[in-house]
């Protein structure tokens, strides 16, 4: 290694720890680690407890969930939560008879409005539920939707 | 060839953002008819989703979502804003695209 090469790495590594350094400090609301242990659990019940502590869900129609009453195919099935609560910090979404009901969940920052949409896998009929948490309150809504085709299988 | 598209378009002082990214979101509960043997999972666990490099949503995705996922997110924001979605998935591949909002 010459001494330009030499000089030209340890720049962009002092360059790359101080970036990363940086975001470190940075207090951020948004970030957190992907939760194994939620992911994992089988019971809905023990899921929601996992997630928040309790599962004291209040359903409300200012959280709309939108899912089709009946899927064809459940290996996509489109998933659109739109809500008009104020400060949402997170949404969840639950599906009561998947091996694993936490599908999915979206942490927003105080840029962001109440509105996400996705397309999850249901193994067979289930009710949705999607969660909003909002100042430390949980606001939820559910709906069933009928699977004709599983989306699990082999 | 980038394993994402994004879509953001602003109205009213809302950037919509749709994006698509190529991934098998495999579960790990499939068996492969041929040889028997389970499939192993492989999934994105992580998406980031950046406007004008702050961060505005955080999402985590189980094996539960759908093959190419999908993802729409709303956030305040205006015409010009750069877009970066950032994904990470099990076996800590990445990708990432930034788009500007239209």
């Amino acid at each position: 290694m010459n001494r330009r090469n030499f000089l030209k790495k340890s720049l962009m590594t002092a360059a790359v720890v101080t970036t990363f350094g940086g975001l470190m400090i940075k207090p951020k609301r948004v970030h957190a680690a992907w939760p194994k242990k939620s992911f994992d659990i089988t019971d809905l019940a023990e899921s929601i407890k996992s997630v928040y502590g309790h599962d004291d869900l209040s359903e409300t129609k200012k959280v709309k969930l939108k899912v089709p009453d009946i899927a064809e195919n459940g290996a996509i099935v489109p998933i659109n939560v739109k809500t008009d609560i104020e400060n949402v910090e997170s949404i969840m979404i639950f599906v009561e008879n998947n091996p694993q009901p936490l599908s999915s969940g979206y942490n927003l920052s105080s840029k962001s409005k109440g509105v996400i949409g996705t397309r999850i896998k249901m193994g067979k009929t289930s009710k949705v539920i999607a969660a909003v948490k909002s100042n430390g309150k949980i606001y939820s809504a559910s709906k069933e939707v009928k699977i004709t085709i599983g989306g699990c299988g082999g | 060839m980038s394993t994402i598209k994004i879509r953001a378009k602003e109205s009213n002082g809302s950037v919509t953002v749709k994006a698509l990214i190529k991934h098998p979101m495999e579960t790990g509960q499939r068996t492969d008819k041929k040889t028997g043997d389970k499939i192993p999972a492989h999934f994105i666990q992580e998406v980031v989703g950046k406007a004008n490099n702050e961060e505005v949503i955080t999402v985590h995705w189980g094996p539960a979502v759908s093959k190419n996922p999908y993802l729409t997110f709303v956030y305040n924001g205006s015409k010009g804003d750069k877009v970066e979605l950032t994904w990470l998935d099990n076996k800590g591949n990445k990708d990432s695209l930034i788009s500007e909002v239209k």
